[in-house]
């Protein structure tokens, strides 16, 4: 038996000779975005007592062409979570008029919006697992921070197949390579969450975001930062990474001026 | 009304020969018969009240709210068949949606009454439907700020070709009344339901044409209106329920929502002791003046 679905149903090639493929149809199965177009690089969030910090540089890039400078990639959802984004910024942007639509939605019942960050990263994977699964992923890698139903501080990732990891700090993109190790050698895992302050935790994702910069191509020097706690969220969007040193890059080859 | 029994009542969407539709007609009966409702179209935000008469002791006090949010700035509230009014609501919410789904941005109130009295008159054409047994009020907050396009990233150019139009005066308050008939109007005071009359009478003595009543005084009078127009069905028990939305830099911050419990009650306090006041000049006049009124 022929065994390639193509030939069922045409003549046979031993019989009547080569048959003429140009009629066969040949593209394959639909496919819809299998690569991103303007990208955002890493998110990092640690969680501390009391609330969760999140922080992302403003920048969206086109390629390598850093593209567009004011990019606001922390996204709040209602004054319970906050979202990060990293990947695809028009999926960003339409995920985050989805999570617009679900806020409008919620604040028609009496008790206005109850979903934590907890239902909100649950509902966000779904999306992305449904996606995917459609061959139609979204392409985005995202944290999502705020409190669980307990009142506990909550973070947790997302990813385009609808992965999902929780730690008490995460980072996305490049950070998961470079922010994760100096986030767990900042906060080991024997210190618990109790110890750490909240100005601890954001000098810690301004140090990450630092170090980022330095190495990663895709990033700025221009950043967002949120910090959720009881009160509230607080979000800065306009913040410029301060006390950088480039004096390790004199002794990089490529930086400074060595010509050979 | 002569001409009933003449069998043009008979089919929704057919004219009588002197150019009546009387299944319309009966609409707003049903809705003369419903709780008054009221808006307010204040200089600061609009206020919305119904008078929600209590038809069993077994309901649930403060549950089964007539007042209903669209999208974030819209209130609506409705006299007459209430799953009439939950429908409309619902009908309003998709408008909303769809809106945002077009153009990225909130629906302004205008266009949504505009949208919704399309909806309603459609009803009036077609013999297999009936019309709304329910007349709405729309209140909203148009924002006057500068909103932001749904989900951008990012802001333009500050100045020059693209950028903003420095001064440039936006929004406001927005008050529509959408009768069974389809028919809509903007207004400055709206009424509507059993009370309807006083309550009409009441608003006009505020003077809201010239624009000075504030958003604060407009809450006392709603309430003060409904207990006026309550009057006239002193024998059954009622709950006020009000709703407010205000400017930017208001209470609500340009959202839709209910008026907190301490300022609710502190305007029913306002409205009974008027009422009592009225009651006492009454009595001082005597028996043979009122007669007269």
């Amino acid at each position: 038996m022929n065994h390639f679905p193509e030939a069922w149903g045409r003549p046979r090639d031993d019989v009547y000779g080569a048959y003429n493929s140009s009629y066969l149809q040949t593209n394959g199965p639909k496919a819809h975005t299998s690569s991103p177009a303007v990208t955002g690089t890493s998110v990092v969030g640690v969680k501390f007592n009391g609330g969760v910090a999140l922080a992302t540089d403003n920048l969206a890039s086109y390629g390598s062409l850093a593209r567009f400078t004011d990019v606001k990639r922390l996204r709040s959802f209602g004054d319970k979570a906050v979202v990060g984004f990293g990947g695809d910024v028009s999926d960003m942007q339409y995920i985050d008029r989805l999570l617009e639509s679900i806020d409008i939605r919620e604040n028609y019942s009496t008790h206005g919006n109850m979903l934590n960050a907890k239902n909100l990263h649950t509902y966000l994977a779904k999306v992305f697992y449904k996606r995917r699964s459609e061959f139609n992923p979204l392409w985005n890698h995202v944290l999502v921070a705020g409190f669980d139903g307990e009142g506990e501080p909550f973070l947790s990732s997302a990813d385009l197949l609808g992965t999902t990891f929780s730690a008490p700090h995460l980072a996305t993109g490049f950070g998961a390579h470079l922010a994760v190790p100096i986030l767990r050698r900042v906060f080991p895992d024997e210190k618990p969450i109790e110890e750490i302050s909240r100005d601890q935790a954001v000098a810690a994702l301004k140090e990450c975001l630092k170090v980022l910069f330095y190495r990663d191509a895709r990033s700025l020097d221009k950043y967002s930062i949120a910090v959720i706690t009881k009160e509230g969220i607080d979000l800065k969007e306009d913040e410029q990474l301060e006390g950088q040193s480039w004096a390790f890059a004199e002794r990089i080859k490529g930086y400074g001026a060595q010509t050979n | 009304m002569t001409s009933i029994g003449t069998g043009y009542d008979l089919s929704n969407s057919v004219f009588s020969p002197d150019g009546r539709n009387f299944q319309v007609e009966y609409a707003v009966k049903a809705v003369e018969n419903g709780g008054t409702a009221i808006g307010i179209r204040c200089k600061d935000g609009v206020v919305l009240a119904v008078e929600k008469i209590i038809t069993s002791k077994l309901l649930k006090p403060g549950a089964n709210k007539r007042i209903a949010t669209v999208d974030r700035h819209v209130g609506i509230v409705s006299a007459g068949l209430v799953p009439d009014g939950r429908h409309f609501v619902s009908r309003a919410r998709d408008e909303a949606s769809s809106w945002r789904g077009v153009y990225k941005g909130p629906i302004p109130t205008s266009a949504l009454a505009n949208r919704l009295g399309g909806y309603v008159q459609a009803y009036t054409l077609y013999s297999s439907v009936r019309p709304f047994g329910v007349t709405s009020i729309v209140g909203g907050w148009d924002s006057e700020a500068d909103l932001a396009v749904d989900g951008q990233v990012g802001t333009g150019p500050k100045s020059g070709s693209g950028g903003k139009v420095e001064g440039a005066q936006a929004g406001g308050p927005g008050l529509y009344m959408i009768e069974p008939s389809g028919l809509y109007w903007g207004y400055y005071g709206a009424a509507t339901g059993k009370g309807r009359q006083a309550a009409k009478a009441e608003l006009e003595k505020l003077d809201l044409t010239s624009g000075n009543l504030s958003l604060a005084d407009g809450v006392k009078e709603a309430a003060r209106i409904i207990y006026v127009a309550h009057e006239d069905s002193k024998d059954k028990e009622f709950e006020l329920e009000m709703s407010w939305i205000s400017s930017i830099d208001g209470p609500t911050k340009g959202r839709h929502e209910e008026v907190p419990k301490d300022i609710r009650e502190e305007a029913e306090k306002f409205a009974r002791r008027a009422l009592e006041g009225e009651d006492e000049d009454e009595e001082d006049k005597g028996p043979g003046e009122q007669m007269e009124e």
